[in-house]
């Protein structure tokens, strides 16, 4: 069985499907943070069978947890301060998710702009579809 | 300041003021002759369209203005690789406003983030053609007097037709319309439009002849059927003539029954119904420049007084 502290102040992300946590680490920006975090892939979870959990250890006001929601709102996002639970975010999706997602219509101008973000709108919150803000491109969150 | 994206950047309540004033150009064009007068109209059209380019010229010199620009990404800084933001950031010290085409999707949505001038979508790509829409729409409204309690047809590619699709997005808004799509199978109208005309409890129907529905219509919108949509020759010789309209299906239509069609027409219109009185594809694209002045004055928040 593997091991990791508690957290003094930061947040964990627990219920994470499985193998998608590497790609949560990027899309937090993790990977730029001078900030301590566990990864921890395939933990056993009765609910899930398998699971991933991020322990991120940061000023809670530093990350911008919005893209959650759109990744995978199941994701219990558990505040921690003084090393408790003092918070647990209900996640929704965004209005609005920029560079996450490229647009795949080689018609959109996203494929020759420089430098130009890929930004996708919520245009169906209960179909959970997004469209390219430039072309509207459709995109559904399960397409993730 | 505005921008033109979409035929639906604007509420119903300002496309009829828009059309108000396009009706008023029509009656009293020298009262507008003058009145843009030391502006300058950009056509940055990166792809040739010859009667989308006139008519906005057109419709800038008949306002008195002047109008520079260029006609195909070859002879733009586009041909050395500059982006579409870089080059209005140029063109907005040129003019006045801007009207840009370019076959990208979105192109002239990224020149309106990085614009001082106002930019209007002269098409982009199969995207949206909103001036197109603003013409039809103009059309049914002057020559009907009304832009609501009609059947309207809608004839032949209705799969790929942009025209088509911004057309009905923009009618939906308007009371008591009855839509009968026309098409072959391979060309029908796509699911996400049926869907939102359901979710909106909007009357459809779909058919594959023509002459079956032509006594119902009070408008009837013609597309061309391209060979290049069809998968094998066989299928489009096949179906290519149930779309050709001529005078024998035009005898069953209402006396008061108007023909439109976005142009340009190829072989789906008979050439023998152009003097019908019913089809009015030609006056349409008159039209098209009377909305373009109006259009022109709107961004440019240009009154005329009376």
């Amino acid at each position: 069985m593997l091991n990791v502290g508690k957290i003094e102040e930061g947040f964990v992300l627990d219920h994470i499907k499985a193998g998608k946590s590497l790609s949560i680490y990027k899309h937090l920006g993790l990977d730029k943070l001078d900030c301590t975090v566990a990864i921890i892939k395939n933990a056993k979870s009765e609910k899930m069978g398998k699971k991933d959990i991020l322990k991120v250890e940061c000023d809670i006001n530093t990350l911008n947890l919005d893209i959650l929601g759109f990744i995978d709102h199941n994701i219990t996002v558990n505040v921690i301060k003084n090393c408790e639970i003092v918070e647990k975010l209900p996640l929704s999706l965004p209005k609005e998710i920029k560079n996450v997602l490229k647009c795949k219509n080689p018609r959109c101008i996203t494929s020759i702009e420089q430098e130009l973000p890929h930004i996708f709108v919520l245009t169906d919150e209960a179909k959970e579809v997004y469209r390219c803000k430039y072309c509207e491109e459709k995109y559904g969150s399960k397409e993730f | 300041m505005r921008h033109l994206m979409s035929p639906l950047d604007f509420t119903v309540e300002e496309l009829d003021k828009l059309f108000t004033l396009a009706d008023d150009i029509e009656h009293n064009p020298a009262k507008y002759a003058h009145a843009c007068t030391g502006k300058k109209l950009a056509t940055c059209f990166y792809e040739p369209s010859t009667r989308t380019r006139l008519s906005f010229e057109s419709a800038m010199l008949s306002l008195g203005g002047n109008v520079l620009g260029f006609s195909d990404a070859g002879s733009s800084s586009a041909a050395k690789g500059e982006s579409v933001s870089d080059t209005i950031r140029m063109i907005s010290c040129y003019a006045d406003i801007c009207a840009m085409r370019h076959p990208k999707e979105g192109a002239p949505m990224v020149a309106a983030t990085k614009s001082s001038i106002p930019v209007i979508n002269a098409g982009d790509g199969g995207h949206q053609h909103p001036t197109q829409t603003l013409t039809d729409l103009l059309t049914i409204r002057a020559i009907k007097g009304r832009l609501n309690n009609f059947t309207i047809g809608l004839c032949g590619d209705l799969k790929f037709g942009r025209t088509v699709h911004s057309l009905i997005n923009a009618l939906v808004r308007y009371d008591n319309i009855n839509f009968v799509f026309i098409s072959p199978d391979e060309l029908k109208i796509p699911e996400y439009i049926i869907e939102m005309l359901r979710e909106k409890d909007i009357p459809y129907r779909e058919v594959t002849a023509l002459e079956d529905v032509m006594s119902e219509l009070d408008i009837l919108y013609m597309t061309r059927v391209q060979r290049e949509r069809f998968f094998n020759e066989e299928d489009y010789v096949r179906l290519k003539d149930f779309y050709i309209l001529n005078k024998e299906k035009m005898a069953l239509a209402k006396d008061d029954m108007i023909v439109l069609h976005p142009l340009p027409r190829v072989n789906e219109i008979s050439v023998e119904v152009d003097d019908d009185p019913r089809a009015v594809y030609f006056r349409q694209v008159q039209y098209g420049v009377y909305v373009r002045m109006a259009l022109l004055l709107t961004l440019l928040e240009i009154t005329v007084e009376e």
